[in-house]
C-alpha cells in the first residue's frame, strides 16, 4: 500500500484543534455572555472586528476550525456506521471545509 | 481452623465455550470454584481443567505477565488472566470470554494468524545502518538513545490492545496498536537504518492513519508500551516527512 | 523444520461489531463525545463567519448577537468545546514527545505549560475584547 496523503488533512486538523482548543472558549463567552450581558458593548466589539489583525485571526480561527471539524467528523462518522458513504463523505467534508474558507477570505477581505 | 468456619467462598465463572466439531454457535458454561485471596483467573481456569471440566482450551505459560499468553476477555476487559486478581471480582461472577475482536478457534482460544502475519509486514526486527562484522565490535549505543525506544520495547505480544481497538475491530486490516508501536521501537533505536521501509507499510491508510487515538489501547496495555502514543509520534514524523518532500524534493 | 498448520476442527467463530460499539464501555463513548464535540467548533466557526459578515452593519452585528436562539445554541457549545479543550491538552504530551538527555520530560509537565498558556492566551483575548472595544 502507498504512503498516505492523509499528512495534509491531519495537520490541518491539528492547527485547528489547537487554535479551536485555546480560543474558541473565550470567544464563546465574549460573544454568548459577555454582550448578552452588556458587559461588552456589540458596538465595540464590531469596531475591534474590522481592525485589520482581527480578521487575519478571525479568519484562521475559522477556517481551521472548519478542518479540525471536516477531519474529525470523517472519522466520526464512519466510526457510526458511515462508511458506505466512502468518497462522498471526503467530498462533503473537505469540500465544506475548502469551501466556506473561500468565502470567509473573501468577507473578510472586503470588509 | 474455628469449628464454625466451615462454609468454603466460592467464585462463579462465567466461561465462554466454542466447539467447532459440536456446535454453530458459542455457549457459556458456569463453574463453581473456590475463592482464594490470592487466587488469578488463571489459577480459576486451572482449577477447572483440572478437577471440574478437562475439555475447557485456553492458552498460558509463564503466570507471572511477561509471555503474552493467557489474555482473555474478563468481565468484558482485557486482561492478562494470570494478573487479574479473584479477589478483585468476588463476590460477582466472573464473565471470561476469547479475546475481543479475533476470530475464536476453540473456548477461549482466539486466531492470532493476523497479528503474526502483521509482525512480519511492519519487519519488527533490527536491520542495521550498516552491517558489521563481529571482529569489528558491537553496535555502540547512548543511554539517551536507548531511552528513545526503550518503551517500546516492553511489548510482550499479549494483544490485549487490538481487543480495546474498536478501529482494529470494525476494519481487521488495520495494523494495529502493537504492530505500529513495535515497528516504532525500530525506526527509534539508533542502531536500525530501516525507517524508510517501515514508512512504506505504516505511513498508510491501513498504518497509522487509520489510528483515531481512541487510546483504549494504551489504557488495557499491561505493560505501560503506550501504543497510541507511539501511534501519534509516527503521525507527526510522517507528516513532517511528507511537508519536507513537497517542499524540498531534492533533499531526503 | 516447516511450520505445520494444525488441523481445525471447524470454522472459526467471528464476532461482528455492531455500530453501536461506542456505547459498550465508557471509554469508548467519552471518546465518541471527545469526536463529536468537533460538531460544535465548526458549528461555532460558521457563527463566527456570519458574524464577521455583518460587521459592515451596525444593526445587523448587533441583531445577530442578541438572537435567543443562538446565544443558547453558544451555551450548549460551551461546556463542549471546553470538553475538546482539556482532551486535546491532556493528550498533547502523548503527540509531542520531549528529551532531556535520557529522561522525558513529564507528560504532566507538558499538560500543565499548556494549561497555563490556554488561561494566559484567554485572559488576552477577554482583555483586548472588554478593554480595547
Amino acid at each position: 500500500m502507498a504512503k498516505s496523503n492523509e499528512p495534509i488533512w491531519w495537520s490541518m486538523f491539528s492547527a485547528g484543534g489547537v487554535m479551536s482548543a485555546f480560543f474558541v472558549p473565550a470567544l464563546i463567552v465574549i460573544t454568548a455572555i459577555a454582550v448578552p450581558a452588556g458587559w461588552i458593548s456589540a458596538e465595540g466589539l464590531r469596531e475591534l472586528v474590522q481592525h485589520p489583525i482581527t480578521r487575519i485571526f478571525l479568519f484562521v480561527v475559522i477556517a481551521l476550525s472548519l478542518f479540525h471539524w471536516a477531519h474529525r467528523f470523517k472519522f466520526a462518522m464512519e466510526d457510526l456506521g458511515l462508511k458506505q458513504l466512502g468518497r462522498f463523505l471526503d467530498i462533503f467534508c473537505y469540500g465544506s471545509a475548502i469551501v466556506i474558507t473561500i468565502i470567509a477570505a473573501a468577507k473578510l477581505v472586503t470588509l | 481452623m474455628a469449628a464454625s468456619d466451615t462454609a468454603k467462598k466460592t467464585v462463579s465463572l462465567e466461561v465462554f465455550r466454542y466447539r467447532p466439531d459440536q456446535e454453530d454457535e458459542p455457549t457459556f458454561q458456569t463453574y463453581e470454584v473456590p475463592y482464594k485471596e490470592d487466587w488469578v483467573v488463571l489459577d480459576a481456569l486451572n482449577y477447572v481443567k483440572d478437577t471440574l471440566d478437562g475439555t475447557l482450551s485456553y492458552r498460558w505459560s509463564c503466570r507471572m505477565g511477561v509471555c503474552g499468553s493467557c489474555g482473555m476477555m474478563v468481565n468484558g476487559e482485557p486482561k492478562l488472566t494470570c494478573s487479574a486478581f479473584l479477589r478483585d471480582y468476588y463476590p460477582n461472577p466472573i464473565r471470561i470470554e476469547p479475546l475481543t475482536y479475533f476470530p475464536v478457534i476453540r473456548d477461549l482460544i482466539i486466531n492470532m494468524d493476523d497479528f503474526m502475519n502483521k509482525l512480519t509486514d511492519v519487519q519488527a526486527w533490527l536491520q542495521p545502518k550498516e552491517e558489521k562484522p563481529v571482529s569489528e565490535g558491537e553496535y555502540l549505543q547512548t543511554p539517551a538513545e536507548l531511552a528513545h525506544y526503550k518503551q517500546y520495547t516492553m511489548c510482550i505480544n499479549c494483544m490485549l490492545c487490538y481487543s480495546a481497538c474498536p478501529v482494529y475491530g470494525r476494519h481487521p486490516s488495520f495494523m494495529g496498536p502493537a504492530a505500529i508501536a513495535l515497528a516504532q521501537r525500530y525506526n527509534l533505536d539508533s542502531r536500525d537504518g530501516a525507517a524508510d521501509q517501515r514508512a512504506e507499510v505504516i505511513f498508510t491508510h491501513d498504518g497509522i492513519w487509520g489510528c483515531t487515538f481512541v487510546g483504549d489501547c494504551s489504557r488495557v496495555c499491561p505493560k505501560h508500551v503506550d501504543p497510541a502514543g507511539a501511534i501519534q509520534q509516527a503521525k507527526v514524523t510522517a507528516t513532517q516527512d511528507w511537508y519536507k518532500s513537497l517542499l524540498m524534493p531534492k533533499q531526503k | 523444520m516447516a511450520n505445520k498448520q494444525p488441523t481445525r476442527a471447524g470454522k472459526d467463530y467471528v464476532r461482528t461489531v455492531p455500530n453501536t460499539w461506542w456505547l459498550k464501555k465508557k471509554t469508548y463513548a467519552l471518546f465518541m463525545v471527545r469526536e463529536l464535540t468537533c460538531i460544535f467548533v465548526g458549528g461555532y466557526a460558521l457563527f463566527l463567519l456570519a458574524l464577521v459578515s455583518r460587521a459592515g452593519d451596525e444593526a445587523a452585528f448587533e441583531a445577530l448577537l442578541r438572537t435567543p436562539l443562538l446565544i443558547a445554541l453558544q451555551i450548549i457549545a460551551l461546556p463542549m468545546v471546553l470538553y475538546h479543550s482539556i482532551t486535546w491538552i491532556n493528550l498533547t504530551p502523548k503527540v509531542m514527545v520531549v528529551f532531556r538527555g535520557e529522561d522525558k520530560v513529564s507528560p504532566a509537565l507538558i499538560a500543565g505549560v499548556n494549561y497555563v498558556a490556554w488561561a494566559v492566551v484567554s485572559g488576552v483575548i477577554l482583555w483586548i475584547a472588554c478593554c480595547k472595544g
